[in-house]
């Protein structure tokens, strides 16, 4: 009766989750800029599978008329966004259109920025599912670290353009949470491609997904194991003892080059990059001990957390995440499909978000990924109830700018603000009511969604033939 | 019938005793925007709760001495929501074994006699929530199979099964979009089976003497599947078949006809591709409205304009809650409202979404005589909403079920107490 695809991705043990952080609260210390590209690395090719994303056509857009949720300031109502070279040219109560723009009248809707999933299996699981396109979770060893999603991802996934008609213009490919440690993430752009590497964002750092808790113990634990929770971080720690051991050798090397350099291996080189600082660890686990232990792990290895994803219970611990600088990839409603999802709370978001925490509403879910909105609304009303109310202005932080930091490319995306990309959404309404869509999506500047024209609604080839063409909405 | 007087006297006599806990009172909303589902819309409008059931919905209606008033100034009354169909209750969570209580393993998977109801857990943490939602009555449905057994309508009301009970069986189940779980190898293979079924059906009805002597052949089903299944064939019981390809509908569309049986389609992915059809033959549809992911082979054409859709063509539609939902589903019956809000943004008239989440299924299931609308002498199943309940920021503030008000605290109301305050606390502070 149902679409099951999260049971079936729980069962093969994808299912997991993420955090985030507020205005209102002291931001968390991000030393992670600053240590990007100083490590050497152990290939002398660090980026194997290059970018060959070009931005779509774009013309000079202004958007007058409409009320701005800018995830960097007040709302701003009647306003007007332009929209020039594929960036965000100028914000605020009047802009300046340019003789050859193209003027929206808004007529007093809404408009954010792009909205920013930082947690999606688009491509990895892609529909129409079933095993040929199973390929989230490589479990055949709880530690893999050595694979890449991107050479998973299907780029003509069905799940792509309604994700995008959802205004996700920016998402995270993970791979499942099977194992211990799950392999690279990539950070795509929801835009058509003939290949992944024309979808992957320019210069976004790969992520690390880890997963702790029941996955791994229930996939592996008459496998060889682990099978226990004690075995799982037994597991963590063995790996990143090797990668230290592994990251030294190659430091040396690279600064002497004497004699002949270290065996490559792919895995430890991906840990490395992790204990260099250039990428960032997406970690999904959903109780609060063993989040606690998840940093302390961290500590000992000297790497850093960036998002705690699912965190089920991070209210429980809101304060050590706030700490600790760590962001919490959360769900709004989801919970109790497992023992350590028991203790979900609608109030959640609100919780982490008073505590000073970064908040992120992300998905897992090909489904709920379109609507991160409604999920965001929920979390809002959840803390409304409490006596903990969530603005507008902050909860679209929730979906915009602290995901793209989570991806740490909040100088890019996330806000509309002058010079960063032009990922925008045009809604129908108030982005927080049930009855809101996006109308039109501008990535890069590019019109590539519009609710209102079928010309202008991507269909992948699979579509073509399969799917009926309804030419109207998606 | 007890008197209006008996009852006034009822209720003083119980006041100031324990008179939360009891439903033998009268209790008055006044001054909300009234939707009764069955008539149209009340401005200023009254609904009158006696003795746990609705007494009197109007503009002008008397208020009974000593009844406990409500007022709804400037909210809306609905009658409590029906979730047309949920493993609330039999499945707690779902990768705890021993908290899974929707599946019968039946003989060749078949297991028409399954009542799937006699294992629900009314203790369950997630009944409160979802009624703290608004939701006040379920179709509580098993799964897996061919015939995976037959469905019961209850009421979110504390206490045993038996208090719950509303209608107990409202429909038997089959699935039929997938030959391999019922351990089929095609889809044809799957509906002669079927066919074999109801064949077999029909025989033993007509021949128990027979076959209580041993002098029947060999049947596709068992003694007690095949007794479940009478019903069905005597279009009694409607057998909802949960099914999302165009040509499976089509399919279990001509077997209907041809076993007189009484059909509903559930998830139907594909059924706005017929729904001229389906309107013609009055069978209703139950559905989501987020679901638009080609999901697979069966399910390419979803969409989520399927209820509009449907709607629109003249199909009765029911909405699920959570119907896109997987392992989570139980615990967000709650979002009912939700699925009903986007049946909206995507087509269906505010109306119809609000009877497809009322009445409608009550309707289907054969038991709109007891829930799913402000009548009198149904059920006192009312929620008073803050504003528009597809809404999120609109809360159920007063929700009540056979005329009793509850607003206990859910299981996460009492975590958050804990941890609203870190570092937190172990206590629990005593019940009030």
């Amino acid at each position: 009766m149902r679409a099951f695809l999260c049971l079936l991705l729980i069962g093969a043990g994808a299912c997991a989750s993420a955090p985030s952080q507020t205005t209102t609260s002291p931001t968390p210390r991000d030393t992670t800029q600053a240590d990007v590209g100083r490590g050497a690395t152990s290939t002398p090719n660090a980026d194997p599978f290059p970018s060959t994303y070009v931005p779509f056509p774009s013309r000079t857009t202004v958007i007058r008329n409409v009320n701005l949720l800018t995830a960097a300031g007040p709302l701003i109502r009647n306003g007007a966004i332009l929209l020039q070279n594929g960036k965000i040219a100028a914000v605020g109560a009047t802009v300046d259109a340019p003789a050859d723009a193209l003027v929206i009248d808004g007529a007093g809707k809404y408009v954010t920025p792009g909205i920013v999933d930082d947690h999606s299996h688009l491509g990895v699981y892609a529909a129409p599912g079933g095993n040929a396109l199973s390929d989230g979770n490589e479990a055949t060893n709880p530690t893999t670290p050595q694979v890449w999603a991107e050479h998973s991802v299907w780029p003509q996934d069905p799940q792509f353009p309604r994700n995008l008609a959802g205004g996700v213009t920016t998402l995270q490919v993970l791979p499942g949470s099977a194992n211990l440690i799950g392999g690279r993430s990539v950070v795509l752009k929801v835009v058509p491609g003939r290949t992944v590497q024309a979808m992957k964002f320019p210069g976004a750092k790969y992520g690390l997904k880890m997963a702790c808790g029941e996955n791994p113990k229930r996939v592996y634990g008459q496998r060889g194991g682990p099978s226990t929770r004690m075995g799982n971080v037994a597991g963590y720690r063995a790996a990143w003892i090797r990668a230290v051991d592994y990251r030294r050798k190659w430091d040396k090397w690279n600064a002497d080059h004497k004699g002949d350099p270290p065996t490559r291996d792919l895995g430890l080189e991906t840990l490395a990059e992790v204990l260099r600082g250039n990428m960032l660890v997406h970690n999904h686990c959903y109780r609060a001990d063993e989040m606690a232990q998840m940093i302390d792990i961290a500590h000992e290895f000297g790497y850093k957390i960036r998002s705690f994803h699912h965190g089920v219970e991070a209210y429980k611990i809101a304060d050590l995440l706030a700490k600790e600088g760590i962001a919490g990839s959360l769900w709004a409603d989801w919970g109790s499909f497992k023992m350590e999802a028991l203790d979900a709370v609608k109030a959640n978001m609100a919780l982490v978000n008073a505590a000073g925490a970064r908040v992120i509403v992300h998905s897992d879910d090909p489904s709920g990924s379109q609507r991160l909105n409604q999920e965001a609304a929920k979390a809002m009303e959840a803390g409304a109830e409490i006596g903990l109310p969530v603005s507008e202005d902050q909860a679209i932080k929730w979906l915009t700018i602290n995901p793209a930091w989570a991806l740490g490319l909040d100088d890019k995306i996330g806000s509309l603000e002058a010079g960063k990309n032009a990922d925008v959404i045009l809604w129908t309404g108030d982005p927080f009511s049930v009855y809101s869509k996006p109308e039109k999506v501008w990535v890069d500047g590019a019109l590539l969604f519009d609710r209102t024209d079928p010309s202008q609604q991507w269909r992948t080839d699979f579509e073509l033939g399969f799917v009926p063409f309804t030419g109207t909405s998606r | 019938m007890i008197s209006y007087k008996l009852i006034t006297r009822t209720v003083i006599t119980l006041l100031g005793s324990t008179a939360a806990t009891l439903n033998a009172q009268t209790i008055a909303i006044t001054g909300g925007k009234v939707y009764p589902v069955s008539g149209p819309v009340i401005e200023n409008g009254t609904v009158i709760i006696t003795n746990g059931k609705i007494s009197a919905v109007g503009a002008n209606v008397p208020i009974p001495a000593g009844a406990q008033r409500i007022d709804a100034t400037g909210k809306i009354v609905t009658p409590g929501f029906v979730n047309s169909s949920t493993q609330l209750g039999v499945q707690e969570i779902a990768q705890v074994n021993d908290t899974r209580d929707m599946t019968a393993r039946g003989k060749d998977n078949i297991a028409a006699a399954f009542t799937v109801w006699e294992g629900l857990n009314p203790n369950s943490v997630m009944m409160a929530p979802a009624r703290k939602e608004g939701v006040t009555s379920f179709v509580v449905v098993p799964t897996g199979g061919l015939i995976a057994g037959q469905a019961a309508l209850v009421d979110v009301v504390p206490g045993t099964t038996t208090d719950m009970l509303v209608r107990a069986p409202v429909a038997m189940v089959a699935e039929v979009g997938d030959p391999q779980s019922a351990g089929l190898n095609s889809r044809g293979e799957l509906i002669v089976k079927l066919r074999e079924v109801l064949e077999d059906t029909r025989y033993f009805q007509s021949h128990r003497d027979a076959f209580d002597r041993a002098q029947t052949r060999p049947f596709a089903a068992s003694r007690l599947d095949l007794q479940a299944l009478i019903p069905v064939i005597e279009g009694r019981l409607p057998l909802l078949v949960t099914v999302d390809r165009e040509a499976d509908i089509d399919a279990a569309m001509r077997l209907a006809r041809d076993y007189n049986v009484k059909l509903m389609i559930g998830s139907g992915a594909e059924a706005w591709m017929m729904a001229d059809k389906l309107a013609a033959a009055h069978i209703p549809v139950l559905t989501g409205a987020e679901n638009n992911i080609p999901a697979g082979f069966a399910a390419l054409g979803q969409r989520q304009e399927n209820a509009g859709l449907l709607r629109k063509a003249g199909v009765e539609v029911a909405l699920i809650g959570n119907a896109g939902g997987g392992d989570e589903e139980a615990f967000n019956v709650r979002n009912l409202r939700q699925e009903a809000g986007n049946a909206v943004s995507y087509g269906m008239t505010w109306d119809d979404a609000l009877r497809a989440v009322t009445l409608a299924p009550a309707e289907f299931f054969g038991a709109g005589d007891r829930v799913g609308s402000l009548q009198p002498g149904r059920e006192g199943n009312v929620v008073v909403w803050s504003g528009d309940p597809f809404e999120f920021t609109t809360r159920a503030e007063h929700v009540f079920v056979r005329g009793r008000e509850y607003h206990e605290k859910t299981r996460q109301d009492l975590l958050i107490e804990r941890y609203r305050n870190l570092p937190g606390t172990h206590n629990t502070p005593p019940p009030q």
